[in-house]
């Protein structure tokens, strides 16, 4: 008897120990805290990274490390042939999280997609204005709000999205962070009980991770949701150790206090990775830094000016001093990787003795610039007053006259918008999404003049093309006539096109799968670590 | 007693408002708004723009946001965050422990290293020991603090890999704050080991805030002790034969001690200012951080209430500090 105890004691220490073995845990060092965690309000990769993408599931997604969509919580959709309307295929079985603040009392079905989508684009909707200042930015600042008209639940795993006109930029939305889907029983549990606002606090999705906790400014736990459609992940525990100076998180990896760190520092990452424990990864950033002109200012209104501009401009130089060469010069204004990139683009000549005589031939003597310089390092420009320098010596050695100027971030975001803006404006932007128009469309149409159009430029044969790529859904012609609006920007050089800076991430060789995602998310889906 | 009382408290009035006031116009001077910030590269619309300002109120004239202001404070509502969506009151504490706690470990260790220190240089005036003690003083006093905290962490968590790297307590430990303060909370958590991995956390922190008012206090400590030192009743205790040790630790410390108990006093604003970038190294959860991430951020409702529970917390420690002396030394109630 006594042997049978003592047996039974070991069996059931072996057990508990056996577990607590096997839970596996990944650290992952993250930049910064999580404004909330309802992913429809806030527009930061890193409260992406800490809601969305570990607590929800959209109806479709981009594929792990790729930009392509593939199925989510839609196995399928079809797209009708005038392409107003796209009709989703829900997947059957998919279980909500089950935490201690909700128990689900179904599965996911189309009430779920309906509540999320009409949440945002309800004005007269509770949810539209659930915690003080909300405000549903993406949803509203992609142009969904204006192109979208209708959803329906066709059945309990049907739904049919109707949008005002055909617009082929809209589907690319449905794998974004802002269309991740929420739970209507959750909601209206909390609408019932006058809690709303834990909507953002709590979360509640399908996602491979469930929330567990949250100590503001320190610490983020999730664990492995065991019911997820695709499989329990292979890390328990994920937790997010908020550090956000990269110095610090960079010996954090280095001491095996962190698995995983986002954005080590450029000028270190080469040491990094000759660390024997560690793996550095590295993929082009779909991001661009530009200066752009503007151009409804004399003499920047006159394209000769501005090519004039570009080709005293040694990129070269920029390349290595700025970015430390760990970019790519641009051939067009948005990334090479992109189908819509014109392989026939160039970085451009640089030529200054050309180009002063190109300032000549257009009649401009004395010239004065004022250059804006960022005055915080972004992914797309990590110095901007470096930056700013080596523009300065480039222009004033063809004669231009060049007063660098900065400002506050803020101060600088707004004026820098402004049609009467007096100068040009280093800025630059990153990818939301993989379509093209998200550069071509954003930043350059007419639309966007005296907002993230800072070119002021308003070319409008340009405006057609790129009004016309968006009402096709041939992907091939999109590409072409995409291809033709690129001619008419290198022709009439409404920026000078620097880089796309490349992005890094480094994680310690225990980590296994992962995968960095060219969008820029953090992203733990398959990722495992070594026992 | 109670006419003080009430003088203090009438006082407080003034302050008050002045605290409002400046809270109130301090951000809203500088330019760019909330709404812009948060839009990023990305702008907003100008429809956009005026809307989301309206929800906020920000479209009213500045005295009627500062009266709804007030009110809203009389009410006991500090606003909401429009970084965060959440309260300012619960935002500002949960974090006002980590500050507190780390502000306190600091002036402690500033305290108990500085004030021998002092005394040392002092008592062994013009010698190496003076001048090496002072020398490192100063060298504190200059110290940039975050390269200070960087140096220390590349030093002795990266090389050594004796202290962690940032945080307030290992990862293992996991249980919900009561308090806030974490070597209370570990304690209160029953969790072995818990408490010694909370004070090991503290340590790179509290070194590196404490730096400069260590220096100061050593620095402040020396001058009193010299002064002191020189006074007729040191002389004759001296002259009476009494061992020198007892003559510096009775006779001369006592006195010397009040300037240097001033000079603690007023290092908590330091404090304050080296919790910023101490927190930032250290991946510290405190109010200095956030308040300055608010600033950039245009957060107005944060910053001008953050800024009033900062200054009322002042304010109701120094009127107690007020009354308990007044208790003390009766000549202060009578003037």
């Amino acid at each position: 008897m006594k042997l049978m105890k003592t047996l039974l004691t070991a069996a059931a220490l072996t057990a508990l120990l056996g577990g607590s073995v096997y839970a596996k845990q990944l650290v992952y060092c993250s930049e910064g805290s999580p404004e909330g965690f309802d992913p429809a309000l806030w527009s930061a990769g890193t409260t992406f990274d800490a809601s969305s993408r570990a607590v929800y599931d959209r109806l479709v997604d981009f594929e792990l490390g790729g930009s392509a969509i593939v199925p989510s919580l839609a196995e399928s959709w079809d797209i009708s042939e005038d392409g107003t309307q796209i009709t989703f295929h829900l997947r059957k079985g998919v279980k909500w999280q089950t935490t201690d603040y909700f128990t689900p009392t179904r599965e996911f079905n189309a009430d779920d997609v309906l509540w999320s989508f009409n949440r945002q684009a309800d004005a007269a909707s509770p949810w539209a204005t659930y915690v003080d200042g909300a405000s549903y930015q993406y949803f509203d600042s992609t142009g969904f709000k204006a192109a979208f008209k209708s959803v329906e639940k066709v059945d309990d795993y049907t739904v049919k999205f109707t949008f005002n006109s055909a617009d082929s930029t809209v589907f690319v939305n449905f794998p974004m962070d802002f269309l991740s889907i929420g739970s209507a029983e959750y909601a209206a549990q909390l609408e019932a009980a006058g809690n709303m606002a834990q909507f953002n606090t709590l979360p509640v999705g399908t996602g491979g991770w469930q929330y567990v906790d949250y100590q503001t400014d320190t610490v983020i736990r999730y664990k492995a949701h065991p019911d997820h459609w695709s499989g329990k992940e292979n890390i328990d525990d994920l937790i997010f150790a908020i550090t956000k100076e990269p110095a610090a998180a960079q010996e954090a990896l280095k001491a095996g206090q962190c698995d995983v760190i986002p954005y080590p520092i450029p000028a270190d990452v080469d040491a990094l990775a000759q660390d024997p424990n560690l793996v550095v990864t590295q993929t082009p950033g779909e991001n661009v830094g530009f200066i752009a002109y503007n151009t409804q200012q004399a003499p920047f209104d006159k394209k000769e000016v501005r090519q004039a501009l570009n080709m005293a401009v040694n990129k070269q130089a920029i390349l290595e001093g700025v970015y430390s060469g760990k970019a790519q010069l641009a051939i067009n204004p948005l990334p090479a990787s992109s189908w819509a990139s014109d392989p026939a683009g160039t970085i451009g000549t640089y030529d200054p003795e050309a180009a002063k005589k190109m300032l000549a031939d257009a009649g401009v003597t004395d010239l004065n610039l004022k250059l804006w310089w960022m005055p915080v390092a972004r992914p797309y420009n990590p110095n901007g007053k470096r930056m700013g320098e080596l523009l300065q010596a480039d222009w004033s050695a063809i004669g231009v006259n060049v007063e660098l100027y900065s400002a506050d971030w803020p101060v600088y975001l707004e004026e820098s918008s402004k049609v009467d803006r007096d100068g040009a404006v280093m800025i630059g932007w990153g990818a939301d999404n993989a379509d093209p128009d998200n550069f071509l469309g954003v930043l350059l149409s007419c639309a966007a003049v005296g907002s993230n159009n800072r070119a002021q430029w308003c070319n409008e044969e340009y405006d057609a093309k790129i009004a016309a790529a968006k009402a096709t859904f041939d992907q091939a012609e999109r590409a072409a006539i995409y291809f033709e609006a690129e001619k008419i920007f290198h022709e009439e050089a409404p920026w000078l096109l620097l880089a796309h800076s490349n992005q890094y991430l480094a994680h310690s060789k225990r980590v296994l799968n992962f995968k960095q995602d060219p969008l820029g998310f953090h992203r733990f889906d398959g990722v495992d670590v070594a026992e | 007693m109670l006419k003080f009382l009430l003088k203090r408290l009438a006082l407080l009035i003034p302050t008050f408002i002045g605290v409002t006031l400046v809270a109130f116009f301090f951000i809203r001077i500088l330019p760019g708004d909330p709404v812009q910030v948060l839009a990023g590269e990305r702008g907003v619309s100008p429809e956009r723009h005026a809307e989301v300002m309206r929800q906020l109120g920000f479209d009213l004239p500045l005295w009627q946001q500062y009266f709804n202001y007030l009110t809203d404070i009389f009410r006991g509502d500090f606003g909401t965050s429009f970084a965060s969506k959440r309260p300012v009151l619960y935002e500002f504490f949960s974090r006002f422990p980590a500050t507190v706690e780390l502000s306190l470990c600091a002036i402690f260790l500033a305290t108990l290293l500085g004030v021998p220190a002092g005394i040392l240089a002092a008592v062994n005036r013009g010698k190496w020991i003076d001048q090496a003690t002072m020398g490192t003083a100063l060298v504190g006093y200059s110290m940039p603090i975050f390269w200070w905290g960087l140096l220390l962490i590349i030093f002795f968590s990266g090389y050594l890999h004796w202290t962690p790297v940032s945080g307030r307590i290992a990862l293992n430990y996991f249980f919900k704050p009561v308090t806030g303060f974490m070597l209370i909370d570990s304690l209160l958590s029953g969790q072995k080991g818990a408490f010694t991995s909370a004070l090991h956390y503290l340590i790179l922190p509290t070194v590196v805030l404490a730096t400069i008012p260590l220096a100061v206090i050593a620095r402040q400590t020396r001058s009193a002790m010299l002064e002191v030192l020189g006074e007729d009743y040191v002389r004759t205790a001296r002259a009476k034969g009494l061992p020198s040790r007892r003559v510096v630790a009775l006779h001369a410390l006592r006195n010397a001690l009040i300037p240097v108990v001033t000079t603690i006093g007023l290092q908590v604003g330091v404090l304050m200012a080296g919790a910023i970038l101490t927190e930032t190294v250290f991946s510290w959860p405190g109010i200095g951080k956030w308040m300055i991430e608010s600033v950039n951020k245009r957060d107005y409702f944060v910053v001008q209430s953050g800024l009033l529970l900062i200054a009322l917390i002042i304010m109701t420690v120094n009127l107690i500090v007020d009354v308990l002396y007044a208790i003390i030394n009766p000549r202060i109630r009578h003037q």
